[in-house]
């Protein structure tokens, strides 16, 4: 533990001290410090999206809620109970909703119908920060692990996982709000960039889009927390200035889903770490 | 003849969702009902004090749905709507000040749902080169880097700068561009300052 928190110290001394110098070469220098960061933060040992899986497994295992139950007999897809693989396939179909969903959608579910748990504060602890720990993004780090190594695979097999791949994709090229942006308007385009930051392409099947949705849930070091895919969603829009987008609404499921299907195949390895 | 074959187009489109109801593959559109309807989920409310803000309009809509490569026919008429929008100075001065707006162009903050009310920085190295001396810029947009001074300084292309800042769409329909006066985005003022950066021959970008 003493090291574990020895290391981060030390890292965030070592981008701090990137940041100082002048701008071009600092583009270099940063992400050179920021390569050694990802390879110093990459075992299971130093990276603090870790401590959220070990957290989650705890949540996914301890009895709550008015039934006084676990989320263990909880079907994510491959059975209930059943975690090896079951992030790689989703969002998708649950036919006792008749609905697509994803992970965070699923565990509110199950966590009202099998634990019967209130969900009102653990949906207002939604987003971790200082002082707010979130069993959300700590039960999908530790699921979502249960995924590593593998790939996604989005058959859409189901009429509605169809639909949704299209709204998802209406979704990301929808023009809207206060600056005209889409998601195509910063990711449609290859080899592109914001200031200094390298933006993926995600609209066409490739690296780009197999890196981006294969390295989430990640520990972001800017924000000291493990944030899920419906928090990057909710601060892209944010960024786009738009109003707040609904968590656990169906359209940023959507959208989880046109993104899953466009990086088909791509190997997950989560939580990962970024800026 | 353009107008009958975008008409003939309109119908054809308008008929796709009544032909594969349940989005028979991927790849096809969504029923726009089930968009509206998802949309409206996803943004319930405005924001207190975004009452004024445009959440979709016409031009957007357009652009959504023909991924930025509008039809001919269509491409004029928004061209047309949008340059009606525009609201030159009172005076006719363009120009303001461009150590301001070399300030705005570098900041990125104001008017997300996390902002209190603010002045809106223009953000505008987020996507394009200007200052050399700046190495922090993006790609999103053409380098403008000698702006002003590739222009001879002409009064009419200063109008025309600020033109664009104001609604890049009179210029480009679906342009990448924020239309930063259109939308309340930026101040009279602020774009003035912008337009200087662009073209006071004592501007950076013009060095």
């Amino acid at each position: 533990m003493r090291t574990r928190r020895g290391c981060v110290a030390a890292c965030a001394a070592i981008l701090l001290l990137a940041a100082g110098s002048a701008p071009a070469q600092q583009a270099v220098d940063t992400e050179k410090e920021l390569e050694k960061y990802r390879q110093m933060m990459s075992d299971p040992m130093s990276n603090p999206g870790f401590l959220n899986v070990d957290r989650g497994e705890a949540l996914w295992t301890q009895k709550r809620g008015a039934r006084n139950a676990s989320l263990e007999t909880c079907d994510l897809g491959m059975g209930p109970g059943k975690l090896e693989g079951a992030f790689a396939r989703l969002p998708r179909y649950f036919a006792d909703v008749d609905q697509v969903m994803d992970l965070e959608q699923r565990l509110k579910h199950c966590m009202e119908t099998i634990q019967g748990l209130d969900t009102a504060d653990i949906l207002r602890r939604r987003f971790g920060a200082p002082g707010r720990v979130s069993d959300m993004e700590d039960l999908v780090a530790f699921i979502a692990n249960k995924s590593s190594g593998m790939k996604f695979e989005v058959p859409l097999s189901h009429p509605k996982e169809r639909e949704a791949y299209a709204i998802g994709e209406a979704l990301f090229y929808r023009r809207s709000d206060f600056m005209d942006f889409s998601c195509a308007t910063c990711h449609g385009e290859e080899g592109k960039r914001i200031r200094l930051q390298p933006l993926p392409q995600l609209n066409k099947p490739g690296r780009d889009a197999q890196m981006t949705m294969g390295s989430w849930p990640t520990y972001r070091v800017s924000q000291s927390q493990t944030r899920t895919m419906q928090h990057r969603l909710w601060d892209c829009y944010r960024q786009m200035r738009t109003p707040e987008p609904v968590y656990l609404s169906e359209g940023i499921t959507a959208l989880t889903l046109y993104l899953v299907k466009t990086a088909e195949g791509g190997e997950i390895q989560v939580p990962s770490i970024k800026r | 003849m353009r107008t009958f074959f975008f008409a003939a187009l309109v119908v054809l489109a308008a008929q796709v969702p009544a032909l594969s109801p349940a989005v028979a593959q991927v790849g096809a559109p969504p029923d726009p009902a089930a968009l509206e309807r998802v949309t409206k989920a996803m943004w319930p409310k405005r924001p207190e004090g975004w009452e004024n803000r445009i959440s979709y309009d016409e031009t957007q809509a357009a652009c959504s749905r023909f991924r930025n490569e509008l039809p001919q026919a269509e491409f004029e008429r928004v061209r047309a709507r949008e340059a009606a929008t525009i609201r030159f100075p009172a005076d006719g001065n363009v120009l303001g000040d461009w150590k301001a707006g070399q300030k705005y162009a570098n900041d990125g903050r104001g008017g997300t749902f996390t902002d209190r009310p603010m002045t809106n920085g223009a953000n505008c190295y987020a996507c394009h080169q200007m200052d050399l001396a700046e190495l922090s810029y993006g790609t999103l947009g053409p380098p403008l880097v000698g702006y002003g001074k590739l222009r001879n300084y002409a009064p009419e292309e200063a109008r025309a700068a600020y033109a664009k800042i104001y609604n890049s769409m009179a210029t480009m329909p679906c342009s990448t561009m924020p239309r930063f006066g259109y939308h309340g985005f930026l101040t009279e003022q602020q774009m003035k300052d912008l337009t200087a950066f662009l073209f006071d021959p004592a501007s950076p970008v013009n060095k």
